[in-house]
């Protein structure tokens, strides 16, 4: 059995090296944010009361592009609205917490840390602490995100542009899965969530980035059919 | 205006992340929904990676022959006999940069 201490230490060890693209890219959003001419509070009160990556830039470019509060707020919960799958699976293992622990564990749930503790969850089911793996992944991402958007809000402008520093965002999601390519069925499920991200990307309020799990859990329910 | 609309986006993203945790039941879901959804991140996570990697800031699909293509394929290859997330993360970062800087 794992104490608390060695869970939460795996689950940071475990998430440490996205920091290689969480940080470049909690630098970039935080530029943008300034670069689209919002006040320094603002973009970092951003952080801490949404602290969702790709849904704080997407936010700002609205709202400064001039689209009304209701299209930025929908825009917000339909590329949030992945996180009610990684709850669904997620809940499995926290069933046993009290309510308000799922409460405060909820907050710090985003994507790197689901993945990462989820593998490990899958292999230590038995662990009585499980969730403080959970604590160390999200911990960790919520301390350098808030850290790396702070310096992109001070860095602004001195963040060269040619860099290309987003790219880091998917290259983290391809480490998550790249594994995975080795079998079979996983392959088809990824393609069709790719192709279909691709082919609905003009979707309404970014909603590819629902509709294509969605497309693609479908596909991996009448792959886990055939396989019997 | 600005500040309310940051809040409700907050509390809206928040909601979708406690309510499956918290709210609802576990025991709701069956076996075989249970059995899908350990595909949750081979179903989800390319929705991320191909759009960033095929459609570039304004919304259109890039040439066949961008830079990002070629750090694409070298992170998969990296990251597939590495096993290292490091050393996907990079490879793919530095081959993209050695081919808009150098070349």
């Amino acid at each position: 059995m794992l104490t608390k201490k060695q869970l939460i230490t795996k689950g940071i060890l475990a998430v440490a090296p996205h920091m290689f693209s969480v940080i470049p890219f909690g630098i970039v959003c935080g530029a943008i944010g300034i670069e689209l001419g919002f006040s320094p509070i603002l973009v970092y009160a951003i952080s801490i009361i949404i602290f969702g990556g790709a849904s704080q830039i997407v936010f700002l470019q609205l709202l400064s592009g001039g689209a009304s509060a209701f299209i930025a707020v929908t825009s917000v919960g339909v590329i949030n609205s992945r996180h009610l799958l990684y709850g669904a699976v997620l809940s499995e293992y926290l069933e046993k917490l009290s309510f308000i622990k799922k409460l405060l564990i909820s907050y710090i749930v985003v994507d790197q840390g689901f993945a990462e503790s989820k593998k490990f969850f899958q292999k230590n089911k038995t662990e009585p602490y499980l969730h403080y793996h959970l604590i160390g992944t999200g911990g960790t991402l919520w301390i350098c995100w808030q850290l790396s958007t702070l310096s992109g809000i001070i860095l602004g402008s001195f963040v060269p542009e040619e860099l290309g520093l987003k790219f880091a965002v998917p290259l983290t999601f391809i480490a998550i899965v790249v594994q995975d390519l080795k079998k079979l069925d996983h392959v088809i499920v990824m393609i069709t969530c790719g192709l279909s991200s691709l082919l609905f990307f003009d979707a309404p309020f970014k909603s590819y980035i629902i509709i294509s799990p969605i497309i693609a859990l479908f596909v991996a329910a009448l792959v886990l059919r055939l396989k019997k | 205006m600005t500040w309310s609309s940051i809040i409700i986006a907050g509390i809206v993203t928040y909601f979708m992340r406690m309510t499956m945790v918290a709210l609802v039941d576990r025991d709701l879901l069956g076996e075989r929904v249970k059995a899908v959804l350990a595909y949750v991140p081979s179903a989800v996570f390319p929705a991320i990676i191909f759009p960033g990697i095929f459609i570039n800031d304004y919304g259109t699909f890039i040439e066949i022959n961008d830079p990002k293509i070629f750090g694409a394929i070298v992170a998969i290859l990296v990251g597939y006999f590495s096993r290292n997330v490091i050393a996907t993360i990079l490879s793919g970062l530095f081959s993209y940069w050695i081919i808009i800087f150098l070349l």
